[in-house]
């Protein structure tokens, strides 16, 4: 059981357990969902409205359709906590930021200090991705 | 030349700092060997058979003069005196200790280098023409969107976790001299009836054990929409592509399974959505990016004359120069294939030395070719001869471009880890059976192609005569395949039938290139011959039992 959670966002935590994609079809009071690496994230879409909280589970940090899962649910208005849990490691934590996840339940702890010290890892960003940074582009033609 | 700004220098430098951190923590023991590996896989630092191997990354295969001079002083540096060009118009060095690795970043660094992305389940340094800029046949200069792709795919956040490795290779001629469809994703700008460019995106093509030529999935994408095509190609992809067994894990798998229409489709939908982000950067980026890519200050006076009355020299520019868009100057390639030798290696002197010339008579320009060799793009005519005699005097002036000793090889089974077979070796045995270069030069073009292990970095799939070694029982064997190509016309080479020892393949050669010379008429090449007369004269002359007498 994840002890710990690195959360980036200043709403309550939502206290509701996550349901599978599956079930969140089937209950209209859920506000807490996973996905696991095989769901579409975009079965997800007509029900932004009612979402708090989206957990995205890497089973194995190697499998990266968790990061298109996020990107997809940030690029179409999703504003609830978007939450990577699993095999979450200290060097993939800056990219998942700016895929839109803001909060982080790994499985072995990863430290507050350490985690701030991988987002700053990079000064500039080559992508216009959903964590609002300025790409390279658009500050060269400001 | 592309030249950095400060925000390109401050991204290299921020990876040398990381790299360094993450040397640091493996060196303490604060991490383990199975969770660094993924960290230096992504900085191209491979444990292969012996030591380290460090592949560095050559941006569309462009350098400058002090570029290439780095890479000489970093084999001297770091490794035994030589570094290795490769088949994705990189370079490698085969001996680097862990603890020197983030030093030699640093230098890389230091003349706007690195080695992102080199190795690892993400974009690979992007490959283009290496005639790009210069060729007489060029429609568009791929190298401005060779460079947009590459600050595009540098550390993209949702796309360094694929199923699998991602080449892409982009060009701008009707002639493909990058091996475009063979390439997860192969990008040729092509100009519609109006003039205007477009992006004729091939995906889906590769080598490997599955070997495919991509289809075409986008026929004409507008140039300022080029990065949200590849973003919906690769988020289709890193969506469906298969993680369950890594050797159907690239894109050509599936693009196969669900086929190109369905492929197309989901790639559209994705693309439409895309469309309306705003992650395409402006015009004005490109045309920044193109700034950098103006012709040199050509003489317009150059003359068009060359004295071809040293016939060493007539030789070396029959096979190893080419035309030129500019009157007065001409293309030349330094083939890195002495008899004997091992293929794509050059000495850190060698290295300097073209540096220099490259400085001194090509606008300051090399490229490195996935054929692993370096071209001086931009030579004055004049100047051909002096050149030619500098590159003799360091035995640089092999005058036997695409012909039979213009070998591609993989590193294979002397240094690396996923090999089954040596490749050097047999490289050396056809070089030296061949070294008559009158005997090649009858034989005309022949493209020979050698890997190591299925994996094919050694393109075995694409080559006029490929070879691929196998282990059998624990003792290497190798196949022979005849028919493949890599350009306008690519096609998969066909197995022979049973493989042969390391003598046995260099005999085998031999024989199908006297069926070639029997069989040929008027101007064929041992492809076309091939391709007339099929595999079945070659087959029953390989494998004829050996008559008594004989």
């Amino acid at each position: 059981m994840v002890e710990q959670t690195l959360r980036y966002r200043s709403d309550e935590p939502v206290a509701d357990p996550a349901v599978t994609v599956d079930a969140f079809a089937d209950q209209s009071n859920a506000t807490a969902v996973r996905i696991e690496p095989g769901d579409d994230a975009r079965d997800l879409l007509p029900h932004l409205d009612r979402l708090a909280l989206v957990e995205v589970n890497f089973p194995a940090y190697t499998d990266g359709r968790g990061y298109s899962a996020a990107r997809i649910l940030r690029e179409h208005g999703y504003t609830g906590e978007l939450r990577a849990i699993g095999d979450v490691l200290l060097d993939q934590l800056s990219h998942m930021r700016r895929c839109g996840f803001d909060s982080f339940a790994p499985n072995q702890d990863i430290s507050r200090e350490a985690a701030d010290k991988a987002f700053a890892t990079w000064p500039e960003v080559y992508q216009k991705t959903v964590d609002g940074r300025p790409a390279i582009w658009a500050k060269r033609h400001g | 030349m592309y030249q950095y700004d400060s925000y390109d220098q401050a991204m290299v430098d921020a990876r040398v700092a990381e790299f360094r951190d993450q040397v640091n923590r493996r060196l303490a023991g604060e991490i383990t060997e199975d969770q660094f590996k993924p960290l230096r896989l992504k900085n191209g630092l491979y444990l292969q058979l012996h030591a380290y191997m460090l592949r560095v990354a050559i941006p569309y295969g462009t350098l400058n003069s002090r570029q290439m001079r780095m890479l000489g002083d970093i084999a001297d540096k770091y490794d035994r005196g030589y570094g290795h060009f490769t088949t994705r118009q990189n370079i490698q060095y085969n001996w680097i200790k862990l603890e020197q690795a983030p030093d030699l970043l640093a230098d890389l660094a230091s003349v706007e280098m690195h080695a992102i992305q080199t190795s690892g389940n993400c974009i690979r340094n992007t490959t283009a023409d290496h005639f790009a800029g210069a060729a007489a046949d060029e429609l568009v200069d791929p190298r401005p969107y060779a460079e947009l792709l590459r600050q595009w795919s540098t550390f993209h956040p949702e796309f360094d976790y694929l199923p699998r490795k991602f080449k892409i290779a982009i060009i701008g001629s009707e002639t493909d001299r990058a091996a475009m469809k063979l390439h997860d994703i192969g990008i040729q700008l092509v100009k519609n009836d109006a003039g205007e460019i477009g992006c004729k995106f091939y995906v889906g093509g590769g080598m490997g054990r599955t070997p495919m030529i991509a289809p075409v999935i986008g026929d004409f994408v507008p140039p300022l929409q080029m990065i949200s095509y590849l973003e919906a190609c690769l988020r289709v992809y890193n969506r469906y592509g298969r993680r369950d067994n890594k050797y159907k894990a690239r894109i050509k798998i599936l693009v196969h399974e669900i086929g190109a229409d369905e492929y197309r489709r989901q790639v559209e939908e994705e693309f439409a959505h895309i469309l309306t982000l705003g992650l395409e950067p402006p015009p004005a980026e490109l045309e920044r990016i193109k700034g950098f890519f103006e012709q040199p200050g050509f003489d317009a006076a150059a003359s068009d004359d060359l004295d071809l009355s040293d016939p060493d020299f007539a030789v070396w520019v029959k096979q190893n120069v080419h035309a030129h868009k500019q009157a007065g100057y001409a293309i030349a390639t330094i083939a890195l294939k002495p008899v004997g030798g091992i293929p794509g290696d050059a000495s850190a002197d060698q290295i300097r030395l073209m540096a220099d010339l490259a400085r001194d008579y090509s606008f300051d320009e090399l490229r490195v070719t996935h054929a692993q060799n370096i071209v001086l793009p931009h030579v004055k005519k004049a100047d051909l001869y002096t050149l030619w005699q500098k590159l003799d005097e360091a035995g640089l002036a092999n005058a036997n471009l695409d012909l039979i000793s213009d070998i591609i090889a993989c590193p294979g089974l002397d240094y690396c880890s996923l090999a089954n077979a040596r490749s050097i070796p047999v490289a050396q045995k056809i070089s030296e059976r061949f070294a008559d270069l009158g005997r090649q030069q009858e034989l005309g073009e022949l493209k020979l192609k050698i890997s190591g292990c299925i994996n094919a970095c050694g393109h075995h799939h694409a080559g006029h005569i490929g070879i691929l070694g196998v282990d059998r029982k624990g003792v290497e064997n190798y196949q022979l395949l005849l028919g493949g190509s890599e350009g306008a016309d690519t096609s998969l080479g066909t197995i022979t039938g049973p493989g042969f020892n390391e003598d046995g393949i260099v005999d085998a050669i031999e024989k199908a290139t006297d069926v070639y010379l029997a069989q040929r008429t008027d101007g064929e090449r041992f492809l076309d011959t091939y391709r007339r007369i099929g595999m079945a004269p070659f087959k029953e002359a390989i494998y004829a039992k050996e008559s008594v007498n004989g």
